[in-house]
């Protein structure tokens, strides 16, 4: 460091754009907490998150021709130092997490307001910057130990986010507890892993990981550290069997969390295990232990059907989104198996188009909620026409889950199709589309819910607040506008998805 | 609690020694074993020692639990403001040389001390709200209960 | 083939002591049904991992990793490898934070439910499911 001073050169503010990003939510929160004022906290929230979304989009914009950004905290140098490290295919997930963020905070605002009691309110836009804090923390890290604390910030605050929703319904705090188990459980897999990792090279940067595990694929000290990272980081995906924690809390959450949560935190997970299986690890560490075959195939199958079967019987419409996102799930695992660029770009492309499609659906269903007081099918019963601004944005949100052409979902899925049938996987293109029937069968019922049924109840409901509709109309026109235009998202995903198969080697010092 | 006279005594005696001490592994933490967690627990035993014996009233009286949610706050703030102001200074985040640029040594000091008291204060403030919370929702035991 | 020698199972001591709690812990998490149990058996699996990262830090002979004051030190002196320690410290603190939110949780549902049996709670949650937003005879009737 001595040395260093003497010719120092003042980094500019555009050189801090990593740390920013993460720093600007996770100063807000306590900063909201310290002036203690209900009117400032919101304000405060969403110049927070705004400006943390122009920053992803400023590095985006710099990384997607596929450069890469490396910030090292303190001024220590990896792989001693913490390290934040922005490619492609980090830059587009903070994209979509600080996006969906900014979108749901005005959202929010109603919602919240109409939900939760006044006294818990400045807590609570507190606690979502930190869980927005935690998820960007783990996205932007090079750090592998920086992504267990950055995960269990936003874990934490994700418990307490969905226990909120205890003021409408009690199942919420045990929803919150089961979640809590499964996940302090996960994120300890996670640990352990990390301490095999670490054991058998002495290092926790991810870029230097990668250089030393190369020669290690048979040690079983390293086999072992990847099964407990892929069954850690598989609970906070939802991998199919791993499920059990996910219907129950994005039911119960208070409906801005669900949106949030659905659309950012199980899609940041995905990144997660992709970043370890494809930079860390190298796809022929995956194709020597055949993990494909033994696990990724089989339960992005499973996912895929049981999870769509499951959701076509529900009653209550949030539940059957939660299972479809289990479904969705099972997707972007194929796309993750198939192990190529295309079936990679799937992936991503899919994580992207999921995360507004499902933000889309669920902001709808939290009008519903808010307006009907009740999200169950019985409930929402001809509401297309009381409340028909709302409806067309869940059926163009529906539409896109399905993957009808023109929307965003048809891309990605239709990119997967692609993929299976580069490598002459024809059957598992064909359960692609079959398992698609599946969510046109569910997506019908809510159709038929809302504009075919006769209404249910006798007292006039009105349409929701303009502050929810915009945030809903601005995702669910992005669902169709992501369909059309295919030059930003396809190109991040491509780029994305060369950052991640460059393994080390795109990742050397 | 107003029978146990010993405790009462003790604990008065104790309350002191225990911040005394929390202080000397706060500020010691940078020579020997110790910094802002542990001193932060530390500190923070000290109140609900002084909570547990002389009623959670009392303990809310000297630190009354708007001040412990603004110390919980204040103390991230301290950290990261740290930070901040390295970065202001046009280094990296957290580079404590920001803070003594000819003394890089005297910066890092400095540094690492501001940071631990960050973290000192915000772990007291943390574990003191801990209690609160839990302490305020049962009935406080009276004595005649045991 | 036998790799179960008196050496290899004293060897990796560590390990074993590690696994048999982090099992017990886990053990505990999913049999018992009384919601404090199994936080308990979560705080024993975690602090099992704990073991695990310091007893890994640990170098043959090595001491303390603490440098004397003036700053001299003898490199023949070996020093314990202090970075699991600080992961571990982190991980102890998240641990706390995990346990205090359990804890609390478990208080709200005690009020909610009057109860922290799981078994209890899942017979009112499925009565609760079960009954919930039902289309009622009238209403059938009247369609």
């Amino acid at each position: 460091m001595a040395t260093q001073t003497t010719h120092h050169v003042a980094m500019t503010l555009a050189d801090h754009l990593p740390i920013l990003q993460v720093l600007i939510p996770f100063i807000t929160a306590p900063l909201i907490v310290f002036i203690g004022r209900r009117e400032l906290a919101w304000p405060l929230a969403f110049i927070a998150s705004a400006t943390s979304f122009l920053i992803a989009c400023l590095l985006l914009s710099k990384v997607i021709g596929g450069g890469v950004i490396s910030y090292q905290i303190g001024g220590w140098a990896p792989p001693l130092g913490i390290e934040y490290r922005v490619d492609a295919a980090n830059a587009f997930v903070l994209f979509l997490v600080t996006g969906i963020a900014t979108l749901v905070l005005p959202y929010a605002r109603y919602s919240v307001g109409a939900e939760m009691p006044q006294r818990t309110q400045t807590l609570f836009y507190s606690l979502f910057l930190l869980c927005m804090t935690g998820l960007l923390g783990v996205t932007i890290t090079a750090d592998a130990f920086n992504v267990f604390v950055f995960l269990e910030i936003s874990s934490l605050s994700t418990y307490v986010l969905i226990a909120q929703g205890s003021y409408r319904d009690k199942r919420a705090l045990t929803a919150s507890f089961n979640y809590l188990i499964m996940g302090t459980i996960g994120a300890t897999f996670f640990v352990i892993g990390l301490g095999f990792l670490y054991m058998a090279t002495g290092t926790l940067n991810m870029a230097d990981l990668a250089d030393r595990l190369a020669g290690q694929y048979d040690s079983r000290t390293v086999r072992a550290g990847f099964a407990f990272i892929l069954v850690g980081m598989g609970l906070k995906v939802a991998i199919f069997p791993l499920h059990f924690w996910l219907p129950n809390a994005y039911t119960y959450a208070p409906s801005a969390v669900t949106t949030f949560l659905a659309a950012t935190a199980t899609k940041v997970a995905v990144y997660v295990l992709l970043r370890f299986i494809f930079s860390v690890f190298q796809p022929a560490f995956l194709a020597e232990t055949s993990t494909l075959e033994i696990i990724f195939y089989p339960f992005a199958l499973l996912a895929m059907f049981a999870a769509s079967a499951t959701a076509i019987f529900q009653r209550d419409l949030k539940r059957m989104l939660a299972y479809s996102s289990i479904a969705q799930i099972g997707y972007m695992l194929l796309g993750i198996a198939l192990l190529s660029e295309t079936g990679l770009m799937a992936t991503i492309l899919h994580l992207f188009n999921h995360g507004i499609t499902k933000a889309a659906l669920f902001m709808g269903v939290g009008a519903y909620a808010l307006r009907s007081k009740s999200t169950f099918y019985i409930d929402l019963q001809g509401l297309g026409k009381t409340m028909p601004w709302t409806s067309a944005a869940v059926v163009i949100g529906g539409v896109s889950l399905i993957g009808v052409p023109g929307t965003a979902g048809f891309l990605s899925k239709w990119l997967l199709v692609q993929a299976a049938l580069e490598q002459g996987y024809w059957p598992i293109s064909m359960l692609i589309v079959a398992s698609s029937l599946l969510a046109v069968i569910y997506v019908w019922r809510l159709v038929e819910t809302l504009y075919l049924s006769a209404p249910n109840s006798e007292q006039p409901i009105r349409e929701a607040p303009l502050s929810m509709l915009l945030p809903l109309w601005i995702v669910a026109l992005a669902c169709i506008y992501f369909g059309f235009e295919t030059d930003i998202t396809l190109g991040a995903a491509k780029a994305a998805a060369q950052a991640l198969l460059a393994g080390s080697s795109g990742m050397m010092h | 609690m107003r029978h146990h006279l010993i405790l009462r005594v003790i604990t008065k005696l104790l309350v002191g020694t225990i911040f005394l001490f929390a202080l000397y592994v706060q500020f010691h933490g940078d020579y020997s074993p110790g910094g802002g967690f542990q001193a932060g627990v530390i500190m923070a035993v000290g109140f609900i020692l002084y909570g547990i014996v002389f009623s959670l009233d009392k303990a809310q009286k000297v630190f009354p639990p708007w001040l412990v949610h603004k110390l919980v706050a204040f103390g991230v703030l301290l950290y990261g403001g740290t930070g901040i102001y390295s970065i202001l200074m046009g280094y990296a985040y957290l580079d404590y040389t920001a803070i003594d640029p000819n003394h890089p040594s005297h910066g890092q000091h400095l540094g690492i001390l501001i940071v631990e008291l960050g973290v000192g204060i915000t772990v007291t403030g943390v574990m003191v709200a801990v209690y609160y919370a839990f302490a305020a929702r049962t009935p406080v035991l009276s004595d005649e209960d045991w | 083939m036998n790799i179960f020698t008196t050496e290899f199972i004293l060897g990796h001591i560590n390990y074993w002591l590690f696994i048999i709690l982090m099992m017990t812990g886990l053990y505990i998490v999913i049999t018992k049904g009384n919601l404090v149990k199994k936080i308990v058996g979560l705080n024993i699996f975690q602090t099992s991992v704990f073991m695990f990262y310091i007893s890994m830090g640990k170098v043959s002979g090595g001491t303390a990793p603490i440098f004397p004051l003036d700053g001299i030190y003898d490199p023949s002196i070996a020093y314990s490898n202090p970075l699991p320690h600080v992961l571990i410290l982190t991980a102890i603190v998240v641990g706390i934070a995990t346990t205090s939110l359990g804890l609390a949780l478990i208080i709200r549902i005690r009020e909610e439910y009057h109860s922290i049996e799981e078994e209890q709670i899942t017979i009112l949650e499925d009565t609760i499911f079960r009954t919930e937003h039902l289309p009622t005879v009238g209403k059938d009737e009247a369609f």
